[in-house]
């Protein structure tokens, strides 16, 4: 039978590990390839790598770390950050990336994002939609550009319409439970599983195994993903890169870990 | 000696690093010439079918490939596409495939399973091998592998199923035709059950099914 998927999510921003806080703040973390050697160890489900800047700043993936990174990593391996055009994402599988996570370019050029998914394969495109909720109308919007833009897009209907399209999974991201480990945003994961048949990942605000075990126990097989979670240990915040062992991720994914022991 | 083909299509660097790790001998083929001095070959492949067979032909290794998989009998290893290759045809695409396994490639119909069956089939899930075999030998099944596709291997000779997964219905999820093996999830990207299946692949004496 088909698991959940327990997933890493690291940042990368000039070329280091960071972390951000409702998607501002961000503060160092590391190298990542030392971040990936340590999961690798630890034989995680599968990572995700996000490059904050590439778009912000207008530049192409940075294909050398890439490839650094997909040469180092023994688990599948998802990369987002610029990806604008097909022969973006041709290279960057070509690299030994399992996915590509288009964000912006979702919003900006769909057709673009269906030409991929039908060139790559729906499977190996994920649309990372980062959300925030609109307090007068409580609907969540998509924003990009490291949520400084707001697209004015219906976060549920956008992502129905991107499955439609062709993309093979949606991650659906929470800017402001972001780095605040209080728990994901139970609500629009609720709304976007309703709506979507294909594979759903949720980012944003994991503060526990408990908030994991939360999610899988609601939603049945989903990829749970978290940032803060694997990358600090304890109240200051320091930095270990830690992840469930195959016991506790076993007991997460039957839904039998109930009490929460981070 | 181990060959990885690339025709520029599949992880072929994570299966090396792997084969590099267990200290397997290897090479990556790219052209006929590097083929002859493989003993077992190697052939990954991720993204579309048709696009797949279509780097295969252009490649130039095609024919090389065949005299070593059919005329030679020497072992092969599909993985994911790779292994859909393998196949007659693929309702993904127009191409012929290589047609080494009887059978085609289908795409999970949604209306045949379970309503909340979410496709392509993505993350870990159990294989469950339908007969012993070399290339299962000391793997443990309990972790599963991972698998990333929307379309499987069905095929026509109920012999040719080596290994069987269910995602609201049993799938064919590893086929092996005497010397000609297919696997559609990632062994390179499996952690330990992987490992031990490619290290497998490589140095078990591979005679068949029992």
């Amino acid at each position: 039978m088909l698991r959940s998927r327990i997933i890493p999510c690291l940042l990368v921003q000039n070329k280091g590990l960071v972390k951000t806080v409702r998607f501002g703040s961000p503060k160092y973390v590391g190298d990542p390839l030392n971040a990936v050697r340590i999961f690798n160890e630890k034989e995680v489900d599968e990572m995700i790598v996000l490059d904050i800047d590439a778009t912000v700043k207008g530049v192409e993936p940075d294909y050398a770390m890439i490839g650094n990174i997909a040469a180092e990593c023994r688990m599948p391996l998802c990369y987002g950050g610029g990806v604008k055009r097909l022969d973006q994402a041709v290279r960057i599988i070509g690299l030994g990336v399992e996915k590509v996570a288009l964000s912006s370019l979702a919003v900006e050029d769909v057709g673009t994002v269906s030409s991929i998914a039908q060139y790559i394969g729906s499977q190996s495109v994920v649309v990372v939609l980062d959300v925030r909720r609109n307090a007068a109308t409580k609907k969540y919007e998509v924003w990009t550009h490291n949520g400084t833009k707001n697209s004015r897009q219906d976060a549920v209907e956008f992502a129905r319409r991107l499955v439609e399209l062709g993309v093979g999974e949606i991650t659906i991201n929470s800017i402001d439970n972001d780095g605040v480990m209080k728990g994901y945003d139970m609500e629009i994961a609720r709304q976007i599983r309703a709506v979507v048949t294909a594979p759903m990942t949720v980012l944003g605000g994991a503060g526990s195994l408990g908030d994991l075990a939360q999610l899988i126990k609601e939603f049945g097989v989903i990829g749970a993903a978290a940032g803060s979670l694997f990358v600090f240990k304890g109240v200051y915040k320091a930095v270990l890169i830690n992840y469930p062992d195959r016991g506790r991720k076993a007991s997460l994914c039957a839904g039998t870990l109930t009490r929460v022991s981070a | 000696m181990i060959a990885i083909i690339n025709y520029g299509s599949g992880n072929i660097q994570a299966i090396g690093n792997i084969y590099k790790r267990l200290g397997v001998p290897f090479a990556v083929a790219k052209s006929p010439e590097e083929l002859s001095a493989a003993e077992r070959v190697v052939l990954p492949g991720v993204g579309a079918f048709d696009q797949a067979m279509h780097d295969l032909d252009r490649s130039g290794m095609r024919q090389a490939l065949e005299d070593f998989v059919i005329k030679g009998r020497k072992p092969i290893l599909g993985i994911c596409v790779g292994m859909q290759l393998l196949a007659e045809c693929s309702e993904e695409g127009v191409a012929r495939g290589l047609g080494w396994v009887d059978g085609e490639v289908k795409k999970f119909d949604r209306s045949s399973l379970p309503p909340d069956t979410r496709l392509p089939h993505m993350g870990w899930n159990h294989v469950e091998p339908l007969s012993r075999s070399p290339l299962f030998e000391g793997v443990d099944l309990s972790t599963g592998f991972y698998f990333l596709h929307s379309y499987y291997f069905c095929c026509r000779r109920v012999e040719d199923r080596l290994g069987v997964t269910s995602y609201g219905a049993p799938f064919t999820s590893a086929v092996q035709k005497d010397n000609i093996y297919g696997v559609q999830f990632h062994p390179e990207k499996s952690h330990q059950a992987g490992i031990q299946l490619l290290m497998n692949f490589a140095t078990a004496h591979l005679i068949g099914k029992e």
